[in-house]
């Protein structure tokens, strides 16, 4: 083990700097309050759904449902959670609840995540149509001002950011719950002989994803200030990619909040870095996926170094 | 007693059933339409189909997942070569098996180099495919030559002629799985690599093989499907990526790998045809059909399980 594999967050450290350094020398005058927050503008919904996958990534599953619900939850927020606060409260709450739900039954019935939740991304892609079939609605005025906030020397998502990541720094690496719920992932058979009940983990698990997803979506909202069904589809390939480019693995339960929020701001800054490159906007969702295939090459290669040595 | 417990014979059995209570509501008017439209939809489902059940038999964490990606760019650049001229439907059919061929080829290459998890891989290299058919595309819509047009929508002794291209390839497939030295050893793979391997099956070559095969099959139906529906679009194959993942499970292949089922996976390609057309002629409403068709496909799997684990 060498210093690089054993602290598997500097990868995704180095890689969200180069890019950073490169932004700036393309376009100096991104290096200032205004540049940043334009440049890391949509990183807060993204980073926020990141956490939710990640949360059922350390348990072992995968989820490809992610991207209909964040847009349903968006929905919601555009449409009842400005109208009648309460019911749509209601309503993001049943959602949670929905997905512990969706956690246990995976669990109990040993059905295959995988299948699941693309089956429930229709079934929530469904609610959103319901809801909104055409785009429209508008942000709640107190989720506007929180998204638009202007704190002192950090824009507000790079500040927001940082928030989520110590947040979830201590929600699963610290604390106890977080520990056991890594070691689900890690070694299901002994966390329930140490007589843990897995159903019970596994829903939690679910739930917090189903939660983090439902702040990625109000956190939509009140940046776009409107919704539509459709709205954060591609979050589903973002947050997954996101979590592996910030040195998660599929199985094993080991993952790093701190390491998928930078992995989030990475994908969003590659985004922008590719409109500083004048670089036809056809080639934006390719570039994301070149990025993640270069970064896991050079994971490989350090990886690899470690080993021999 | 044991036709019910042939697995695909309850895909073959839903599909009957839905297929019967949409002609009920018209009172048997436009069976022979359903019946068609059922088979040419249902045969682009069954191609990809058949592909990702190669995929998913491997085992464990593999599927691909840059299906509609393939289908989209293979579609594209072969409608774009063959420019609605007559006489390039071969060229074009070339072309989108070569660039079907390319896309496995890719997917394999970085599953096997750089040791991603398949889902991963195939993940990243679908936003790349993706790219590529935009920036080939531009939004234009070229039509297909009209003589590749007219056999994609055509039929042969009243069945449709991408049926026909369709039940060959499962024909093939079901050859290849059960009387071939190759499909042996794919199962194999399937049930227990490392064991597969330590007999001495070229575990490797069998993987690169599917993730090929899976590919020019999604490389075939993207070609198919742009004909059929008179030129490529940029989402045409977004549906088929929940398609044919749900028609292998609900065709009664085995999720966890090392179990195929061809014949479950034409009648779960139809099935899933006629349960969207079925909500469509009781007037449902487009939200309402994708939370149906979502919950049935849930369904499906958990009545999947239970089945299993009382045996």
């Amino acid at each position: 083990m060498n210093t690089l594999s054993r602290y598997r967050i500097i990868l995704p450290v180095v890689s969200l700097v180069v890019l950073l350094a490169a932004t700036f020398w393309m376009q100096p005058r991104a290096m200032s309050y205004f540049g940043l927050n334009l440049l890391f503008n949509l990183a807060v919904p993204i980073a926020l759904a990141t956490m939710a996958q990640m949360m059922i990534i350390m348990v072992n599953d995968i989820d490809l449902s992610l991207g209909a619900f964040v847009s349903l939850v968006a929905c919601i927020t555009a449409t009842y959670l400005l109208d009648t606060p309460v019911l749509g409260l209601a309503m993001l709450v049943a959602l949670i609840l929905a997905y512990a739900a969706m956690g246990a039954m995976i669990h109990a019935l040993e059905l295959p995540a995988i299948v699941v939740t693309l089956g429930m991304s229709f079934v929530w892609g469904g609610f959103a149509l319901f809801i909104l079939p055409s785009p429209g609605g508008a942000s709640p005025d107190w989720l506007r001002a929180l998204m638009t906030v202007k704190p002192p020397f950090a824009p507000m998502a790079v500040v927001a950011s940082i928030l989520i990541a110590v947040v979830t720094h201590l929600l699963i690496i610290r604390s106890a719950l977080g520990t056991v719920l890594r070691g689900v992932g890690g070694n299901t058979r002994s966390v329930a002989r140490a007589g843990w009940s897995v159903l019970k983990l596994k829903a939690c698990a679910y739930g917090l994803a189903g939660f983090f997803g439902v702040l990625a979506g109000m956190a939509l909202v009140g940046l776009t200030t409107s919704a539509d069904a459709n709205i954060a589809l591609r979050y589903t390939l973002l947050s997954i990619a996101g979590v592996i480019l910030g040195g998660g693995e599929f199985v094993g339960g080991k993952v790093s909040p701190v390491g998928a929020v930078i992995g989030a701001l990475t994908l969003t800054l590659a985004a922008s870095f590719l409109s500083f490159l004048r670089l036809s906007p056809d080639w934006q969702i390719g570039a994301q996926g070149a990025i993640l295939i270069l970064v896991l090459t050079a994971r490989l290669i350090f990886s690899r170094k470690g080993a021999e040595t | 007693m044991t036709l019910l417990a042939k697995p695909w014979i309850w895909a073959w059995g839903a599909a009957a059933l839905t297929f019967a209570l949409t002609i009920g509501l018209t009172s048997g008017r436009g069976a022979g339409e359903l019946a068609y439209a059922a088979l040419s939809f249902g045969a682009f489902a069954a191609i990809v189909g058949l592909g990702q059940m190669l995929v998913i038999t491997l085992g464990p964490g593999n599927v691909d997942l840059s299906i509609p990606a393939t289908m989209t760019l293979a579609a594209t650049l072969a409608l774009k070569a063959m420019g609605s001229m007559p006489g390039t439907a071969l060229l074009g059919l070339a072309i989108a098996l070569a660039v079907g061929f390319g896309a496995g080829l890719t997917n394999y290459l970085l599953i096997l180099l750089l040791r991603l998890p398949p889902i991963i891989a195939t993940l990243a290299a679908s936003l790349i495919y993706q790219s590529l058919a935009i920036w080939s595309n531009r939004g234009l819509r070229i039509k297909p030559p009209e003589a590749l047009a007219d056999f994609a929508t055509g039929r042969f002794f009243g069945v449709p002629n991408v049926a026909w291209v369709g039940l060959g390839l499962a024909v093939l497939v079901w050859i290849a799985l059960e009387r071939s030295v190759w499909g042996r050893w794919l199962l194999a793979t399937g049930q227990n690599m490392r064991a597969a391997r330590l007999a001495g099956v070229p575990v490797e070559r069998v993987r690169a093989s599917t993730y090929l095969a899976v590919s020019v099959f999604a490389g075939l139906a993207g070609y198919l499907l742009a004909s059929f529906s008179g030129g490529a679009a940029l989402n045409m194959g977004a549906e088929y990526l929940l398609m044919s993942i749900a028609v292998v499970v609900i065709g009664g292949t085995s999720i966890a790998g090392g179990n195929s089922n061809v014949p479950g996976v034409w009648g779960a390609a139809l099935f899933m045809f006629l349960v969207i057309s079925m909500l469509n002629s009781y007037g449902a409403a487009a939200g309402l059909k994708n939370v149906l068709t979502g919950a049935i496909v849930i369904a499906i799997v958990i009545a999947a399980s239970t089945r299993k684990g009382r045996k």
